[in-house]
């Protein structure tokens, strides 16, 4: 078993999305060990990108702070390996395809392994567009992440079946954010997923209560969180870690 | 790369959420059986003739070749189309094929309002609901076409993101689609995107390259010697080479949006200052710094104010084929006034880059060569703008 999937063994995992370096990378630092102190089984660290296409307004906000802060992929890469020192549950990066392709999809890979990073998502590449990245990936011993969404229907086989780590299921159609309701029938589409993998799920995109959290946990095996917790960042900037820790606390508590 | 679709070499592909993948599946499917469907063609032929007022004229321009003293100018009056522009030409062709996949609903992008304008126009005609994303910096400069759009019936949303300009709306166009697919296409307006996209832009675009061969070999008996376009994205300028791509003795030059030149930050000359990328659902060239954040470019010109270029293009440039030349702000404009005073033909600030090239490099072909400038829209709605370029601010914009 790989450690992202690890971080779903025997519970059902929660897991954060940070931006890193909003509004700089020593506060992030601070965020990341408060939430692995209040129970995060697995985070997702997002490298910023200029032109998020999958994000709603709050992570876009967080991406032009965290670029207007001066971060870099490289000062990430040097981050996390500080980081490394004393986090010990699994990372993953969030990111786009251009930051990864212009860095070198092989120099990406290589220094992800050499850091402690477990895992990669790019919300931009699909199944048809995976293998330059999935390749190189499995090559580093990354777990590429695959994306189902509510659309994605009878694709869910094809993809499921290539999937590695866990999967990552997209809630609603649209962008990242938080909604006050949640309408897919989440549970049929990983019903589905089931009977093409033993992997974990792990539902995404709007999540931001203990309620919706609690819901989602009937059916997936994880939940992740992002839009509701950069808010807090962006709302509290460098003194974040404390209510970011209670957050995840009580979200973590919601699922257990 | 199994599975790959819309390569142009390296170039193309489906840079996309998996949200968005069943649309452009379902898009492919619809438009590899319609483009195949005799009635289907049929109707966007009427259409593009009686409505969009094709075939558009390709004027041999007396004096402005006697004035450059070099190979016969011939120009290539996309700007006589209805709506004004080359953008008509593609949106006929999607708003036909979104209404044939049962869609209600068409949504947009547009840098200078030519797309929005079009996209509007034929949502109008067809009666389907029209939302049209445009940089809030562009609708300050192109606020006549957003008054246009709304006349006609579309919602124009202005975007605040980033730089405000076309590649903001690109992004909030897409973000939008991925939000509400099943009543709604995105009429994208360049050939630029995740497949298939660049192709079926190019396919619809085409009928510039068909019409000039046709009109050049029954005037001239021959094929011209260059054929020039601007290039933002690049639809007209693929649109004007396509049919030109086989015959290898035909110079085909776009025209890049150099803004303050290609040695400072000001510029949006994508293949002569970017690099290979990832970028709006494909691969192709972008302006961008070393870590791969997209560059805030810069051009006078709202219509070639975009960071990246359709992935034909960048392979048309990787193999050779296509020449992709930087023309400058000053220069932009020099050839607009130029084509004003010689021709009586007030030209697209986009459109000038290309007169700009022939401007500087007829004189040095031969008199007996002949070069094709495709005009790819009207400048009234640049009128303000150049106006204020040249110091003189005019109330009525």
């Amino acid at each position: 078993m790989s450690r992202t999937a690890e971080a779903f063994h025997n519970k059902k995992a929660f897991i954060p999305f940070i931006t890193c370096g909003d509004p700089n990378l020593e506060t992030t630092g601070k965020i990341v060990r408060e939430m692995e102190k209040s129970g995060a089984d697995l985070i997702e660290l997002g490298i910023p990108f200029s032109d998020p296409t999958a994000e709603g307004p709050v992570i876009q906000g967080a991406n032009i702070r965290a670029l207007a802060g001066g971060v870099t992929t490289e000062k990430i890469f040097a981050f996390v390996r500080e980081l490394r020192q004393d986090v010990k549950i699994p990372l993953v990066f969030m990111t786009y395809a251009n930051v990864v392709y212009s860095y070198g999809t092989e120099k990406f890979a290589a220094s992800c392994a050499e850091v402690g990073i477990d895992g990669l998502i790019l919300p931009d590449v699909p199944f048809e567009e995976k293998e330059e990245f999935a390749g190189v990936c499995s090559q580093y011993g990354l777990d590429f992440i695959s994306l189902i969404a509510p659309t994605s229907r009878d694709r869910i086989a094809m993809i499921a079946k290539e999937a590695k780590g866990f999967l990552y299921v997209v809630s609603s159609l649209g962008v990242t954010g938080m909604r006050s309701e949640i309408t897919t029938d989440i549970g049929s589409i990983i019903q589905l997923i089931k009977e093409n993998t033993d992997l974990p799920c792990a539902v995404g995109f709007g999540i931001s209560t203990p309620r919706q959290a609690a819901e989602m946990a009937q059916w997936a095996d994880g939940v992740i969180v992002g839009s509701a917790i950069v808010k807090l960042a962006g709302q509290y900037g460098k003194e974040a870690a404390g209510p970011v820790g209670e957050y995840v606390k009580s979200m973590k508590d919601a699922i257990r | 790369m199994a599975g790959s679709r819309g390569r142009f070499g390296m170039h193309g592909g489906q840079y996309i959420p998996e949200t968005l993948m069943n649309a452009v599946i379902e898009l492919e499917r619809a438009y590899d059986h319609y483009k195949k469907d005799r009635e289907f063609q049929e109707e966007l032929k009427n259409l593009l003739e009686d409505y969009g007022g094709r075939p558009s004229r390709l004027y041999y321009a007396k004096k402005m070749t006697e004035d450059l003293g070099g190979a016969k100018v011939y120009l290539k009056r996309e700007d006589l189309n209805h709506t004004g522009a080359h953008k008509i030409n593609n949106v006929l062709g999607q708003a036909l094929l979104a209404k044939k996949m049962g869609k209600t609903r068409l949504i947009a992008e547009t840098g200078a309002g030519q797309h929005g304008v079009a996209a509007a126009t034929a949502a109008a005609l067809m009666g389907m609901e029209c939302v049209v994303y445009m940089g809030e910096e562009d609708t300050r400069r192109q606020a006549l076409n957003v008054y246009k759009m709304r006349l006609l019936g579309a919602r124009v949303v202005p975007v605040k993101t980033g730089t405000a300009t076309l590649k903001d709306a690109v992004s909030e166009a897409m973000r939008e689609w991925t939000s509400r697919m099943d009543d709604t296409h995105y009429c994208l307006g360049s050939v630029m995107g995740p497949h298939p996209f660049p192709t079926i832009v190019r396919d619809f675009q085409a009928v510039i390259s068909k019409e000039i061969k046709e009109q050049m070999l029954e005037k001239e008996g021959r094929l011209p010697d260059a054929v020039i376009a601007c290039v933002g994205g690049g639809s007209n300028a693929i649109g004007s080479f396509y049919h030109f791509i086989q015959n290898k003795e035909v110079r085909l030059i776009g025209c890049e949006a150099a803004g303050r030149g290609i040695g400072t930050l000001e510029t949006a000359a994508t293949i002569n200052t970017g690099r290979p990328g990832i970028f709006h659902g494909m691969k192709s060239y972008f302006c961008q710094d070393q870590f791969g954040q997209i560059a805030p470019v810069y051009s006078i010109s709202a219509g070639l104010d975009y960071p990246g270029v359709g992935p034909e293009h960048a392979w048309l440039h990787d193999i050779g084929r296509a020449e992709y030349v930087p023309i400058t702000d000053d220069e932009a404009v020099d050839a607009f006034e130029y084509l004003s005073r010689t021709e009586g033909i007030i030209p697209a600030i986009e459109s000038s880059h290309a007169v700009a090239w022939a401007m500087k490099e007829v004189p040095k072909m031969r008199k007996d060569q002949i070069a094709v400038i495709t005009i790819s829209g009207r400048g009234d709605k640049d009128c303000a703008a150049i106006a204020r370029y040249r110091g003189e601010d005019i109330k009525d914009e």
